[in-house]
């Protein structure tokens, strides 16, 4: 299976996504330079977290134009697995590709830290590795992480069961001390009403490599391999 | 001789350019005639402290800079040292102090944008950066938003640039009210096969500019960095640069690319005095001379005159000799990442720097005039140490008042040892850091291995990585994943109180802790690069801490074998009150330095592993009668001690008392109990390590407790103790139980074993560290207490672990947020 990974001027985590999708995956991976929109050789396009554009108008306000997001967008609609991680995420936003917002954290401060997540839905390519109501632990580290949309929005997210992660110690608590964030309804990573298309707000590349500690990050990779290599 | 002109200047003009009238009648003396004003702002920016070193470079000539893995020592940009397997690592540190008082964010921001570049100058890719900052009282309202700022700014730049925050130190004391360290080092992995190095070579090449454009921004930082903060430094202001964080990490991109084409043949970063010192820096270091043109320079503002293009501080910029005909290629990579990139001038023979500017020449100076040959002072040093050292020697154990197994009264009040222990541990140099840390990305390019408090130093993986062009242009086909299992720790350490009270001692502590701490996760000690934030040097007591700190310093790396690679000198750290007064800083010699971990397999943190493992305090024993005393010819009431309370955090945050000497360091003892500690780590017997440091034992132990969840059950043994002294007829004070609580110094490191590798591991112990090593206890429970109890059973400190990490963790949050509710 071939990874592609997009490459802003200010993306950060792109080498960390590589790392692990290459390094430890051994799966053929390609940085994709912001300009390209060649992208038809790719099965899985991952949008990397870091300050995309300087993040200078709004977090992912310009990546939304360039080449390479139009080119995703369109490998999204054929049904193709993308994942934003991070700035991935807000820049999957701000593209229409996910509904909502992400916005300044709670207390305003930037936020590096593990917390706990629970799996709502593992019936997705991404996330069929892990069981149902599943407790894991992921860093994050965002400034605008906080997760908005206005309460229709909310509701038919709900509804549809496209919340994929949310921040909770348990399997079914909601305190404010587990959010870390501000999150609306403890969100943290949500999926479009296909399933194809994945943001989130936590950095499961960085949990992915035993010798740095944590692999629970590790099986978001891997169970897309095990579904593509199925379907294929 | 012929009569000299009058000078152009008035005796105000040259002063605010920074420079001394001796040093004004140099520069016509050098030139032959009188220089004009962008000359003059020139010469004021290169023979500032921050630039040239002129009152610290005798002093900094002793320090050891040679050593087998040392591959670039002092004069370039960054040091670099060998790890072996063709692995290099360039390190360095740098403040940004006066910046950061005037305008917190900003200075901040812009001194990690700095030291990246020092880095990634030479060809290394940054992989690390760590911290050392030092702030007045919390109590302070200005202090509060000082420390908001400083941290807010070193989170905006390094999470943005991608480079994660792993580490670092933070004091708190009233000496920095009114002038605040920002120390920052920087890690980088080289990925040039050769050192990129400063030096311009080859007559006739291309002088390129690169990065961002110029500006009237951060106008004679460096002039404004070399002088006392006053009233009046507000209005310094726009000697603050802008940093643009994003452009920087592209920056790092392009010039990595760059340089591996083989198309550079010398790099400068534009820091500190800009366009000047770039020039006159490459030009000197090269024996050539390099003519500039301004009219060529990408400007953001227009009708800048020369004076403010040279001494512009616009960051993220850098020059380039590149060889004659591969400009193109180089402007390409630089165009793609979205930079500047331009032929701004050439490499000249005649050994000048000439400026060029609408068609005349704006400038003309000899380049070694400027950054080669300058003023150097050679101070006096005082006879004998000054007044305020004397007194507080006189300090002894004596002048507190008795104390009981069960606490101590102080003015009145009755203090319990858990009481006492729970106050230091919420003191905010003590608590922890994590409301610091966690505004730092402290984990992107995925290769931290400790995270920032689970360790006495900060553990990363080293992982080369290709550029993005590389990347790009070929999929490579999935081969075996590589293995990566070498590391490097870091560590920036120096316990200032120590050094106020006794400078030599004082900076010999710091190296020798902040060996202790890379020993306590398992890493080999290599090198250092040192920042030395002092007071005025034309004060004598200021020189006096100067030079006695840098003869510590000295003697504490030739005896742990880490040569001195580089640093950072940041001299008039003193505020002028509105009456003229002066308050010094205290002398504070920040360490930075790195070590090896040839396997990250055997590393360790601080933190208990096991319910039942065995606690072991290594280095100094309290009953070590024999050992505790270090002749040392001080004028001290009582005999100076290894072990002491003299210039505790105990005296100072209990007893409101700084005085006394520090702990004295014997440097044998520190190679041995180091030695033993990475030993035992590689051999898988020490699970945990942690340094005994401010607030000692009984603070390290609870800090070990914490960080593992865990409690312990602790005998500390004690015999009488040679500092406690036989003359002393209260027997109400026998033994000081505070000094067997909370002494520090001492060269100890508190261990956890399993009990199945207590005995091979207790039969190295009796081989190689005979005498000073100690079974102290048990690991216990999760979530139980911390008991301290004496030899025979009867309790000093029993606190439970929910209570103690509470004080621990919160305290620095509590105090940010109590005053914002009560400013509201």
């Amino acid at each position: 299976m071939k990874f592609g990974i997009i490459v802003f001027p200010g993306s950060n985590c792109d080498r960390d996504v590589l790392w692990v999708t290459e390094g430890l995956l051994n799966q053929p991976t390609r940085m994709v330079w912001h300009e390209d929109s060649q992208l038809s050789d790719l099965d899985v396009i991952v949008i990397p977290g870091g300050f995309s554009y300087g993040d200078y108008l709004r977090c992912g306000a310009i990546a939304r134009f360039s080449p390479a997001l139009q080119a995703t967008i369109q490998h999204a609609e054929q049904g193709k697995p993308v994942l934003g991680i991070c700035n991935g995420f807000q820049v999957l936003t701000e593209a229409g590709l996910l509904p909502g917002a992400l916005v300044r954290n709670r207390d305003l401060h930037f936020i590096c830290d593990r917390v706990p997540l629970r799996v709502e839905r593992t019936n997705l390519l991404w996330t069929q590795a892990y069981q149902p109501g599943e407790i894991i632990t992921l860093p994050i580290a965002h400034g605008e992480g906080c997760y908005y949309a206005d309460p229709e929005t909310l509701a038919a997210l709900e509804a549809k069961g496209q919340v994929v992660f949310r921040y909770s110690e348990t399997s079914n608590g909601q305190g404010v001390a587990e959010n870390p964030n501000g999150s609306l309804n403890h969100i943290a990573g949500i999926c479009n009403s296909r399933g194809n298309v994945l943001g989130m707000m936590p950095h499961p590349e960085r949990a992915a490599d035993a010798m740095l500690g944590s692999t629970d990050g590790l099986r978001l990779f891997a169970g897309i391999l095990a579904q593509v290599a199925a379907i294929a | 001789m012929s009569a000299v002109s009058p000078a152009p200047f008035s005796a105000e003009e040259i002063a605010a350019e920074g420079l001394k009238p001796e040093e004004y009648a140099e520069i016509v003396h050098r030139l032959g005639r009188h220089p004009n004003k962008a000359e003059l702002g020139m010469f004021g920016v290169m023979w500032s402290e921050h630039c040239c070193y002129k009152n610290s470079r005798p002093l900094l000539k002793q320090f050891p800079t040679e050593g087998e893995r040392i591959l670039v020592g002092p004069g370039e940009n960054a040091g670099v040292v060998d790890l072996g397997d063709g692995l290099r690592l360039a390190f360095k540190i740098e403040s940004h102090n006066h910046p950061s008082a005037v305008e917190p964010f900003q200075g901040a921001a812009t001194g990690v944008g700095g030291i990246l570049r020092d880095i990634f100058t030479m060809g290394a890719r940054p992989i690390a950066l760590l911290n050392s900052l030092r702030f007045g009282t919390l109590e302070d309202a200005r202090t509060r938003r000082l420390v908001n700022g400083v941290v807010a700014g070193i989170a905006h730049y390094g999470n943005c640039v991608g480079v994660p925050t792993v580490g670092g130190e933070i004091y708190f004391d009233p000496a920095y009210t009114g002038n605040p360290l920002v120390n920052v080092m920087a890690l980088g992995l080289m990925e040039t096969p050769e050192i990129v190095v400063s030096g311009a070579k080859g007559i006739g090449n291309p002088v390129l500019y690169v990065g961002s454009t110029t500006g009237r921004d951060g106008m004679g930082g460096a002039s404004f960095a070399s002088a006392e903060l006053s009233d009046e430094s507000e209005a310094d202001r726009p000697a603050v640069q802008v940093g643009d964080p994003f452009l920087e990490k592209s920056l790092i991109e392009a010039c990595l690319e760059a340089f591996k084409t083989g198309a550079v043949v010398a790099a400068q970063d534009m820091g500190a005095a800009g366009l000047t010192c770039s020039t006159a820096e490459m030009a000197a270091k090269g024996g050539v001379g390099i003519e500039l043109d301004l009219d060529l320079i990408p400007v953001r503002e227009s009708g800048m005159v020369p004076y403010e293009y040279l001494l512009s501080e616009s960051q993220e910029r850098m020059l380039f000799v590149a060889e004659t005909g591969r400009e193109p290629e180089l402007i390409e990579i630089f165009h793609r990442w979205g930079l500047q990139a331009v032929v701004a001038g050439t490499v000249i023979a005649e050994p000048i720097v000439r400026i060029l500017f609408q068609g005349g020449v704006a400038a003309e100076v000899p380049a070694t005039a400027l950054s080669d040959n300058t003023p150097i002072y050679h101070r006096a040093l005082l006879a004998e140490p000054p007044a305020y050292a004397r007194q507080a020697w006189t300090w002894t154990i004596d002048q507190l008042p008795p104390c009981t197994l069960e606490g101590i009264e102080i003015e009145g009040n009755r203090w319990r040892w858990d009481d006492v222990l729970l106050t230091l541990l919420a003191t905010p140099t003590i608590a922890s850091k994590r409301w610091v840390y966690r505004q730092y990305d402290h984990q992107v390019q995925n290769n931290t291995v400790i995270l920032p408090g689970g360790a006495d130093a900060a553990v990363v993986r080293i992982r080369p990585v290709q550029s993005i062009a590389q990347s790009i242009t070929k999929t490579p086909a999935p081969a075996q994943p590589p293995v990566f299992s070498s590391g490097v720790a870091a560590t920036v350490d120096c316990n200032p109180r120590y050094v106020y009270l006794h400078p030599y001692e004082g900076a010999k502590a710091a190296v020798a802790e902040a060996a202790r701490n890379l020993s306590c996760v398992g890493a080999d000690p290599l090198a250092v690069t040192d920042n030395l934030n002092f007071g005025s040097p034309e004060n004598p007591i200021g020189y006096w801490q100067l030079a006695e700190a840098c003869r510590g310093l000295a003697e504490a790396c030739r005896e742990l074998s880490t040569p001195v690679t580089g640093g950072n000198v940041s001299l008039y750290n003193e505020t002028l009150d509105s009456e003229g007064n002066s308050q010094p800083i205290y002398p504070t010699p920040v360490v930075g330095m790195v070590g090896l971990i040839p396997n990250l397999q055997q590393i360790c943190g601080q933190d208990w592993q096991e319910t039942g493992d065995f606690i072991y305090l290594l280095g100094m024993q309290p009953n070590d009668a024999e050992g505790a005393v270090v002749s040392a010819a001080t004028e001290a009431a009582s005999p100076p001690s290894a072990l002491t309370l003299g210039a505790s955090e105990y005296l100072a945050a209990i007893h409101q008392t700084i005085a006394g000497i520090p702990p004295l360091v014997d440097l044998d003892l520190e190679r041995r109990v180091q030695a033993a500690c990475r030993f035992g780590i590689r051999q898988a017997w020490v699970r945990s390590a942690h340094d005994c440091a401010e607030g000692g034992v009984a603070v390290a132990l609870a800090e070990s407790c914490i960080s593992g969840q865990r409690g312990a059950t602790v005998h500390l043994t004690v015999s009488q103790h040679p500092e406690i002294g036989q003359t002393n007829n209260n027997s109400n004070s026998y033994p000081r139980w505070d000094h067997l609580l909370f002494a520090e110094g001492g060269a100890r490191i508190l261990v956890s074993v399993s009990p199945s590798q207590a005995a091979v591991w207790e039969s190295y112990l009796r081989d190689h560290l005979a005498g000073h090593w100690q079974k102290i206890g048990q690991v216990e429970e999760i979530n139980s207490s911390l008991r301290i109890v004496t030899a025979d059973n009867q309790s000093l400190i029993n606190v439970r672990m929910s209570d103690i990490s509470d004080r621990w963790y919160n305290a620095i949050e509590h105090q940010l947020s109590k005053s914002i509710l009560l400013e509201s």
